[in-house]
């Protein structure tokens, strides 16, 4: 007999794919960030990213066992909070923090609302959130070279102006994972390239992003508009935001529009909290709060089926 | 037990307006900052619930039922009034820390709730024993909250400092989202001894978190009351069997 006369149920088309390969291959995409960060930062910062995975895994799997249900550990999940969480901590942190952050993040933000799938917003956001919210000294502390200074994005809300060709490398203060756009663009090339993620998300946030910083740049006068531009999405934690950390598939809407419309969110919020916010950075509180969008996004941008004609909600 | 006993008993433990009725919320994450400030509060708003209570009780009869509302809502600003004077006259300190949360024990669901529920229906002595009761289990539920906010987020109880001096304070929990996580906390602790309880006698988890003669102040949105039908089901069916 031919394979033409099997007849079986669908599905027909199998894919490899699975939660833990998934996981693995950002991971992968997260190493050279993670490897310039260690490069500029040290010891330290290799110490405070291996506390932090070893910390998740430990919470996640204890949270598995206290509840009684089948460990997840192995599905690398856990591993990928725990090291996007230490990627946002500055290298300055005690060693404690981390610890703290990934039992925020695994066990209320995860675990509490049923595990990977369930959690409303980005575990190691909402980690990294609490952790600013508590410990706003520590984590607000940058060293660089032995020198304790600002970040870029800090320098440039002063009205001042910071190296361009600097922070697109990574030699500048900031959180271990953040300073370096080459390192994360090159890992954001590896999932585009694999289809790990798709690309609506990131390049509708960074492209609305840049429109509205070009706008506010050439309404208020910068001197340099647009470097000014190149400087503001260089800087800060945009790039790691876009590519792995607003695409966390959970917590990101999976309708095609729906992700524009989350993307142009982020941009807009992004803007906001960095032009007119206290604080340089916004891109975190950008990401959780449109986290908490993300099941309104969808109920309004489900796709028509093919000859269904329009879809109607109550 | 004596019938105003029972009162008591039922305002601070069966029917504790925070933790079971989950009444009275805006002041329970807005003012428990500290165990102080809980505590305050919760004797505050205990001295007009049960003073309310008691006059509500006793011009019970001449309310015409129309207007039984705004008449209860005079009585309540009125003795607001009162002790908001007083506070301020004499512990200035604590009418500063609760600043806007005083005027608005008015329109607090409570004192509201009891008079509708209670007073309006009981004697004066009861009703003025439900308030003290209610008012005793609120100030529990605020002080028990402030204390455990003020001791993660400041390393300390009632001013005291509890923490050794390593400690670092975890601010987030004096700051708003705090309030959250810690009513979550001792409402989940306390869910969880229920079920252990319900587990001992053999009632489903279900039927164990159900209490049937209170649908609006159920925390179990999915129910839609479906549960408390099925159980009073059962309980008429059980009666009609020992017949």
């Amino acid at each position: 007999m031919s394979e033409l006369m099997n007849v079986s149920s669908s599905p027909h088309v199998r894919s490899k794919d699975s939660t833990s390969r998934i996981m693995l291959d950002v991971i992968i995409a997260l190493l050279p960030a993670t490897g310039v960060g260690i490069y500029n930062f040290g010891f330290k910062a290799f110490l405070i990213i291996a506390v932090t995975i070893a910390s998740s895994v430990g919470f996640e799997y204890l949270s598995c066992v206290l509840m009684k249900k089948k460990p997840t550990t192995r599905d690398l999940s856990a591993v990928l909070t725990g090291l996007l969480l230490a990627l946002n901590l500055s290298p300055d942190v005690p060693l404690w923090l981390p610890i703290i952050g990934a039992a925020f993040g695994i066990i209320i933000v995860k675990q509490v609302f049923g595990g990977l799938g369930q959690n409303f917003m980005n575990p190691a956001l909402g980690a990294r959130c609490f952790l600013l919210l508590s410990f706003t000294g520590q984590m607000t502390s940058f060293t660089y070279d032995s020198v304790t200074g600002a970040t870029p994005l800090a320098v440039i809300k002063a009205g001042e102006s910071a190296d361009l060709t600097k922070m697109f490398i990574g030699t500048i203060p900031g959180t271990i994972g953040e300073t370096s756009a080459a390192a994360l663009l090159i890992g954001a090339a590896y999932l585009l390239t694999k289809r790990i993620i798709s690309p609506r998300i990131p390049f509708m946030y960074i492209g609305v992003f840049t429109v509205l910083i070009a706008i506010y740049a050439l309404a208020t006068g910068v001197a340099d508009p647009l470097y000014f531009v190149g400087e503001e999405l260089c800087g800060g934690g945009l790039m790691l935001g876009a590519f792995f950390m607003a695409t966390d598939y959970v917590t990101s809407p999976i309708t095609p529009n729906g992700k524009l419309i989350f993307g142009a969110m982020l941009a807009i919020l992004t803007f906001l909290f960095r032009m007119f916010g206290s604080s340089a950075e916004g891109v975190s509180y950008a990401i959780i709060i449109c986290n908490l969008f993300v099941p309104l996004i969808e109920r309004f941008t489900v796709p028509t089926s093919f000859g269904k004609g329009a879809v109607k909600y109550e | 037990m004596s019938k105003a006993g029972e009162r008591l008993v039922n305002g601070i433990v069966k029917e504790n307006p925070t933790f079971v009725q989950m009444l009275g919320m805006c002041p329970t994450l807005a003012v428990t900052t500290s165990a102080i400030n809980g505590i305050g509060m919760g004797l505050t708003t205990t001295v007009i619930l049960a003073l309310s209570n008691l006059f509500i009780s006793a011009l019970r009869k001449f309310i015409p039922d129309r207007v039984r509302i705004p008449s209860y809502i005079i009585v309540i600003a009125s003795f607001v009034t009162m002790v908001q004077f007083l506070l301020e006259g004499f512990i200035p300190s604590l009418y500063d820390s609760l600043g806007l949360y005083i005027p608005l024990i008015v329109v607090n669901c409570i004192i509201l709730g009891r008079a509708e529920a209670y007073a309006s229906k009981n004697p004066m002595g009861l009703s003025f024993m439900d308030g003290i009761g209610m008012g005793l289990g609120f100030t529990v539920g605020l002080t028990t909250i402030g204390a455990f906010r003020e001791l993660l987020g400041n390393g300390s109880v009632f001013g005291f400092r509890v923490m050794p001096s390593g400690y670092t304070p975890i601010t987030i929990f004096v700051l708003a989202p705090g309030a959250f996580f810690v009513l979550a906390g001792i409402i989940a602790f306390q869910n969880k001894l229920k079920l252990n309880k319900a587990a001992k006698e053999g009632i489903s988890p279900e039927n164990a978190l159900c209490r049937s003669e209170d649908c609006a102040g159920c925390m179990n949105s999915l129910c839609g009351g479906r549960l408390a039908e099925g159980k009073l089901k059962e309980t008429v069916k059980e009666e009609g069997g020992a017949d």
